[in-house]
C-alpha cells in the first residue's frame, strides 16, 4: 500500500506542477498579448520603473560595489601566486560582465523587487481591487501586470550594468587603491581583453532573460495568490525561491550556448 | 413586476465545483427601482452579483441585461455591457496607490478621450453628490469605512450608469453612514435614472430605500414582496429574519451530531500540529 501511495503522492505533485506551469505559461501569453496599454501609456511602465528600478538602486549598487571589493581582494590573492597580479582587472570586469553582475543582480531584483510587485497584485487581488477593475471593464492584465513585467525586463539589465560597473570601481578601490597594483595594467588590461560582443552583449542578454524569469514569476504568483494574508505571504516566499532557482538554471543553459571553450 | 425590465434572471444555477451556490432562481430587475436581494451570510446573493456582472458564468439557465445574456457575450462585449454598470463592492475596493480624486477620474481616463479641465470638473460633481468634494486630495488610507464607501459610490457612478450593484453596502458603518449611505443610494438611483441592486442582510435600513425585495436562502428565491409586504410578513423565515429573532426556521446551530454522543467522544487531536 504504501509504495502506491507514495507514487499516487507524486504523480498528483508533478500533474499540479505542470498545470501549474501551463497555466503560467497562457498568462505570460496573454501578459504579452495585452501590452498594448503598457507600450502606447508607457508613462503607467515609466511608473512600475521607478518602483521596481529606480528604488531597487541602492541595494544594486551597494552590493555591485562590496562584491566588487571582494574580487579584488580574492583576484589579487590568486594572480599574486602566478605572478601575474597586473591581470586583475581583466579577472574583475570579466568576471562581474560575464557573470555575476547578470546573476547576483537578478537575485537582488527578484528579492528586492519581485517580492515587492508579488505582495501589491496578490494585496490588490485580495482587497477586490481587481474585481473592480474588471467590473469597470478595464483589463487588470493590461492595466497592472503588463506595465510591472516590462518595468521588470527594462530595469533589470540597466540595474546589472549599474552593478557591474559598481563592481568594477570596488575592483579598483581595492586593487590599485588600497594593495597597490599597476593602475595603467589595471584599466589597459582590462579594455584589452573585455569584448563588447562576446562579453557585454551576452551578458545583457542574460539580464534581459533574467529580468523577463523575475517579473513573470512575480506577476503571476501574485495574480495566482490565494487572497487572504497566509496566500499572500506564500506568494511572496514563492516568487523569491521560485526566480532564485530558475536564474540560476537559466544561467547554466545560456553559459552553456555562449561558451567557446570547446 | 414591469413590462421592461432591466434585468432578468431565469432559472438560474449555478455551483462552485460540485456545489450548489444557487438553484432556480428567478429574478427581475424593473427599470428605474431599487431592488433589494436578502438573506443571511453565505446564501449566494453575492454570487448572483457577480453573475449579473459576468464574472461568473451559470451552471444553466440566464441572465439576461438588457437584450444580452451576460454568459453569451464574447470579451469585448462583456466589457462593454460592463461601461454602463457600477458596482460597489462590500469594502469599497478602492485603489490605495491613487487619491480619491484620481478614482473617482480612473474609469473616464481610461474609457473616455475627455479633456482633464472636464474630468476635473466631473469628478468634483461626483464627489460633491457624496459630500466629499473637500477630501479629494485625500489617499484612500486617510477615509473612514463610511468614507471609503461613498468615494467608491462616487466611482461607480461615475460614467452614469444604468445599473448600479451594491455589495453589503451597510456592512460595518455607524448609525449615520449607514444613513447617509442609504439615502445616497435612493437618491443618486433616481437623479440619475438608474436602476440599482442591493445585495444586503441589513434589513431595517434597506427596507427604508428599496421598491422590492427577494429573499434568498440556501441559494434560493424563499419570499419576495414590496418593503412594506415584507415588512408585515407572517412567513416564518421573512418575520424571522426582519425581526432578528433567534427562533424560527433560519437554525442557529450548524448541522452536527447528537450533542450527548458527541461529548461522549475522546478528544479529537489538533488540526494543527502546534496547537
Amino acid at each position: 500500500m504504501m509504495p502506491a501511495r507514495l507514487l499516487r503522492q507524486l504523480g498528483h505533485r508533478v500533474t499540479d506542477r505542470l498545470w501549474r506551469l501551463g497555466f503560467a505559461s497562457r498568462f505570460l501569453l496573454m501578459t504579452i498579448l495585452y501590452s498594448g496599454t503598457s507600450l502606447r501609456r508607457f508613462q503607467l511602465t515609466i511608473r512600475e520603473i521607478y518602483f521596481t528600478g529606480v528604488l531597487s538602486l541602492i541595494i544594486i549598487l551597494v552590493s555591485g560595489l562590496f562584491v566588487g571589493m571582494v574580487l579584488g581582494l580574492q583576484g589579487y590573492d590568486t594572480l599574486q601566486r602566478y605572478g601575474s597580479s597586473e591581470a586583475l582587472g581583466i579577472l574583475v570586469a570579466l568576471s562581474l560582465v560575464r557573470e555575476l553582475g547578470p546573476v547576483v543582480a537578478a537575485l537582488l531584483f527578484a528579492s528586492r523587487a519581485g517580492s515587492a510587485i508579488t505582495a501589491e497584485i496578490g494585496l490588490m487581488k485580495a482587497t477586490e481591487q481587481l474585481s473592480a477593475m474588471e467590473m469597470m471593464a478595464v483589463n487588470p492584465i493590461a492595466r497592472v501586470v503588463a506595465p510591472r513585467f516590462w518595468a521588470g525586463v527594462i530595469s533589470m539589465p540597466l540595474l546589472a550594468a549599474l552593478f557591474s560597473a559598481m563592481g568594477v570601481l570596488g575592483g579598483y578601490l581595492v586593487g590599485v587603491q588600497l594593495i597597490g597594483v599597476d593602475e595603467g595594467s589595471f584599466w589597459s588590461q582590462m579594455q584589452a581583453a573585455v569584448d563588447f560582443r562576446q562579453d557585454i552583449m551576452n551578458g545583457v542578454i542574460k539580464s534581459c532573460v533574467f529580468g523577463a524569469i523575475v517579473s513573470w514569476i512575480a506577476v503571476f504568483e501574485g495574480y495566482d495568490a490565494d487572497p487572504t494574508a497566509e496566500g499572500v505571504s506564500r506568494a511572496t516566499t514563492r516568487t523569491v525561491v521560485t526566480s532564485s532557482l530558475a536564474i540560476l538554471a537559466a544561467d547554466f543553459v545560456l553559459t552553456a550556448f555562449m561558451f567557446r571553450g570547446l | 413586476m414591469s413590462d421592461d425590465p432591466l434585468v432578468q434572471i431565469r432559472d438560474l444555477n449555478f455551483a462552485y465545483d460540485n456545489r450548489s451556490v444557487l438553484s432556480g432562481i428567478n429574478i427581475t430587475i424593473p427599470r428605474g427601482k431599487v431592488v433589494a436581494i436578502m438573506g443571511p451570510s453565505g446564501c449566494g446573493k453575492t454570487t448572483t452579483l457577480r453573475l449579473i456582472g459576468g464574472q461568473l458564468r451559470p451552471t444553466s439557465g440566464e441572465v439576461r441585461v438588457g437584450s444580452q445574456v451576460v454568459h453569451e457575450l464574447s470579451d469585448s462585449g462583456l466589457y462593454q455591457l460592463r461601461r454602463r454598470m457600477g458596482m460597489l463592492f462590500q469594502f469599497g475596493a478602492l485603489f490605495t496607490d491613487m487619491s480619491v480624486y484620481d478614482n473617482v477620474a480612473f474609469q473616464m481616463r481610461e474609457h473616455t478621450d475627455l479633456p482633464e479641465e472636464l474630468i476635473h470638473d466631473l469628478v468634483l460633481m461626483k464627489l460633491h453628490a457624496v459630500g466629499l468634494r473637500g477630501a479629494h486630495s485625500l489617499m484612500p488610507s486617510e477615509l473612514s469605512g463610511g468614507m471609503a464607501r461613498r468615494v467608491a459610490l462616487a466611482r461607480a457612478i461615475a460614467l452614469d450608469p444604468m445599473l448600479i450593484m451594491y455589495d453589503e453596502p451597510f456592512a460595518g458603518l455607524d448609525p449615520i453612514s449607514l444613513s447617509i449611505v442609504g439615502d445616497l443610494i435612493r437618491t443618486l438611483n433616481d437623479a440619475l435614472g438608474a436602476s440599482s441592486i442591493v445585495v444586503t442582510h441589513d434589513v431595517q435600513e434597506s427596507l427604508k430605500i428599496v421598491d422590492y425585495v427577494y429573499f434568498v436562502s440556501e441559494g434560493q428565491i424563499v419570499a419576495e414582496g414590496t418593503a412594506e409586504e415584507i415588512k408585515h410578513s407572517k412567513a416564518p423565515y421573512v418575520h424571522q429574519f426582519v425581526w432578528g429573532e433567534a427562533d424560527g426556521p433560519v437554525p442557529f446551530q450548524y448541522p452536527a451530531r447528537p450533542y450527548g454522543e458527541e461529548m461522549m467522544e475522546q478528544p479529537s487531536k489538533p488540526t494543527a500540529w502546534w496547537s
